[in-house]
């Protein structure tokens, strides 16, 4: 599917700027993320997303405030990128009250209102019908939003997922399925966990257009999703890419980097496509980034995590009566209500 | 009052609602060009059109999961499933979903969703259509659990449902879609969580809900034949349960049977007669006694169905037990 390209108000060498350095926040966050695991303030499960920054940061960069996302629990570079604060992520992380889920969630489920991101799921492939109720949603009231419902290689395998897409393509929805293929699903490869090689075609299954999308390309993505939203806004249609990556670490915090299922002959290799390098290289070469600009940035953003971790760490735990707080809603109001 | 079915109770409470709400949809399996599978929603594909009334593939986790987004977003789904049975390929959606939305977002998102349809046994449907789910749902903090057992309650529970802000699993059943009751023509609802004592005596309480309900008041009625009165407990809500009804009724009866659908192993009555030995353990005068089905997969044959089942024999039974009065 060939790309239009939009044509962009902001100058290139400003949205590179911001793109570069939405990613190196998210590295650099996440960086500090292991740090503060390796010492006990973050439990639980935690999965980075260092190595396949320029996927969430291409799509969120695409998207209007008023459009819907929805993601697994790898989750942190997503929630960044789409605007929630290094602050409100890292408390959640360390499980204190100012987290955005307030402490109830943890790594795994980052949620904002706010920025309608409707939160990190941990069901492999769970959350891909809510994504498709969501379009669902939209459509009922002829809005022209869409969603992005992001998941893994390995979620294509489950059953939610080819029911969600055959009800997106049954019913026309503006959803746009984002399969970030880092080739392994815990510690299985893609090859021994799908029958197909290529999952972007497993849209056509279900009419639903598709293309496959280099994800180390922060342009790439955003060309693929310029297409993909077109399509949601101006036809209710939707869109599954096969964005494929490769993620840098462990499949979390317990896993060890490299190891049976995969060497480290392969995961340097595949280090060589660094998205933040390819951005930085590519900016260096049209004279939109020197050494001198990118220290500031990497100096501004390590305080800004610094920041980050302080508030996290000086924000209180929940407070004792929140354990029993939002099991239930008080229903509030029984109005007549017209959409 | 006009004398209406348990069906038509829920077709009203359905149609009132949906007229009120816009952001009140129905999803499910056969339910608008068919008119339901128990013929529930007739007539609403007509008067409310495709978008409010949505047939779906067979595809349960899918259009459950559905519900799920679109609440998330505003819309109040109802969903359907054509049996309970079959809403196991779904529970991921309901317990890991609806259920837990809010408190994992930490009160950001509710969930206002209506999960219905018939549950328990009919006649002969052997063991994969023949399951009563009230204990699975009412495990899960985050749910609020219904199984009305009259028209009356049927159609203001319905709407009380679909007016909640929580998820809501609203059990139905099956043999009762053709039973008829006094229904309002006024505008009413039935709050959730409370119990009614749907028949007043004073020698044993029969705690129950649901198509239960039936069976103990047919029980009741022949137990006062041979001068025994009891209480019948309806608790319409199961989760939340209104302990106090129970308590107060088995306070001043001093004896208890539980009545369920379901299976005797971490069933409903296992948490009834939990309350009751914790609040009127100083006033039982007779160990507690549950009826239920008998612990095994439903059988196909009449006469082993029949076993299996509790039915209104084996009630009176339990009764004459408790007051140990030899059958
Ligand atoms: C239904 C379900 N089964 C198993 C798991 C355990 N699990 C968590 S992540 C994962 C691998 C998923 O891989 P993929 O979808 O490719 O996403 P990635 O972790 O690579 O981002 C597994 C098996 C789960 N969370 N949910
Ligand atoms: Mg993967």
């Amino acid at each position: 599917m060939a790309a239009k390209k939009k044509p962009d108000v902001k100058s290139n060498a400003a949205l590179n700027t911001e793109l570069l350095h939405a990613m190196l926040l998210q590295r650099r966050f996440e960086e500090k993320v292991a740090e503060a695991y390796a010492l006990g303030k973050i439990g639980g499960f935690c999965h980075l997303y260092i190595g396949q920054e320029a996927v969430g940061t291409g799509v969120m960069s695409m998207l209007r405030p008023d459009d819907y996302v929805v993601t697994t629990y790898r989750d942190h570079g997503q929630a960044l990128a789409r605007g929630m604060t290094p602050r409100s992520v890292m408390a959640e992380l360390f499980g204190r009250a100012d987290g955005c889920s307030g402490g109830k969630g943890g790594s795994m489920h980052l949620f904002d209102r706010n920025l309608n991101f409707l939160g990190g799921h941990g069901i492999v492939g769970g959350h891909v019908p809510l994504a498709t109720g969501v379009g669902f949603a939209i459509k009922y009231r002829g809005g022209d939003q869409c969603i992005v419902c992001f998941m893994g290689e390995a979620a294509v395998n489950n059953g939610a997922f080819h029911e969600s897409l055959n009800m997106a393509g049954l019913w026309k929805l503006p959803v746009i399925y984002v399969i970030e293929n880092n080739k392994y699903g815990m510690g299985t490869a893609e090859s021994r966990a799908s029958s197909i090689q290529h999952m972007y075609k497993r849209g056509d299954t279900y009419s639903i257009a598709n293309a496959e999308v280099d994800g180390q390309d922060v342009f790439a993505v955003r060309d693929a999703l310029a297409d993909a939203i077109e399509r949601a806004r101006t036809n209710y249609e939707s869109t599954l890419l096969e964005i494929r990556t490769y993620r840098f670490m462990g499949h979390s915090m317990s896993d060890a980097v490299s190891g049976t299922y995969r060497t480290k002959a392969e995961l340097e290799e595949y280090m060589k496509r660094d998205p933040i390098t390819l951005l930085k290289n590519k900016m260096n070469a049209a004279g939109e980034l020197n050494d001198a600009r990118l220290a500031d940035m990497e100096k501004e953003i390590a305080a800004v995590v610094q920041d980050a971790w302080d508030f996290a760490d000086a924000s209180p735990e929940p407070p004792p009566g929140a354990l029993y707080e939002d099991v239930l809603v008080e229903t509030t109001s029984d109005s007549p209500v017209r959409v | 009052m006009a004398i209406v079915t348990y069906r038509d109770a829920l077709n009203q409470a359905l149609r009132e609602e949906m007229h009120k709400d816009d952001r009140v949809f129905l999803m499910g399996e056969e339910v608008a060009v068919y008119n339901g599978a128990y013929k529930v929603s007739k007539g609403l594909l007509e008067e409310f059109g495709e978008m409010r009334v949505v047939d779906t593939p067979i595809t349960e986790l899918g259009f459950a999961g559905v519900g799920v987004g679109a609440a998330m977003v505003g819309l109040r789904p109802i969903i359907e499933f054509m049996t309970w049975n079959f809403a196991l390929l779904a529970i991921d959606q309901i317990v890991n979903a609806a259920a837990k939305m809010l408190y994992m977002s930490g009160g950001q998102y509710n969930m206002p969703i209506v999960f219905r349809g018939p549950n328990g046994a009919a006649l002969q449907l052997s063991a994969q259509h023949s399951q009563a789910w009230e204990s699975w749902f009412a495990h899960i903090p985050g749910l609020k659990v219904v199984a009305p057992g009259t028209p009356y309650d049927a159609k203001g529970l319905l709407k009380s449902a679909i007016r909640d802000d929580n998820p809501v699993i609203f059990l139905e059943g099956e043999m009762l879609y053709n039973t008829k009751g006094e229904v309002p023509e006024e505008e009413y609802v039935v709050p959730i969580g409370k119990a009614d004592l749907k028949r007043e005596g004073g020698h044993c309480s029969i705690i129950t809900s649901g198509k239960m309900v039936l069976t103990a008041m047919q029980a009741a009625d022949l137990l006062a034949k041979e001068g025994i009165k009891v209480d019948v407990v309806d608790l319409r809500t199961i989760r939340p349960m209104d302990v106090e009804a129970i308590t107060t009724s088995v306070k001043k009866t001093n004896r208890a049977v539980v009545l369920e659908e379901g299976w005797e192993i971490c069933g409903i009555g296992a948490q009834v007669v939990d309350y009751i030995q914790r609040d009127c353990f100083d006033y039982l005068d007779a160990p507690v006694i549950r009826v239920h089905q008998a612990d095994v997969p439903m059988p196909y044959a009449k006469a082993l169905e029949k076993a299996a089942k509790p039915d209104v024999p084996k009630t009176i039974a339990a009764v004459k037990k408790v007051m140990y009065i030899e059958a």
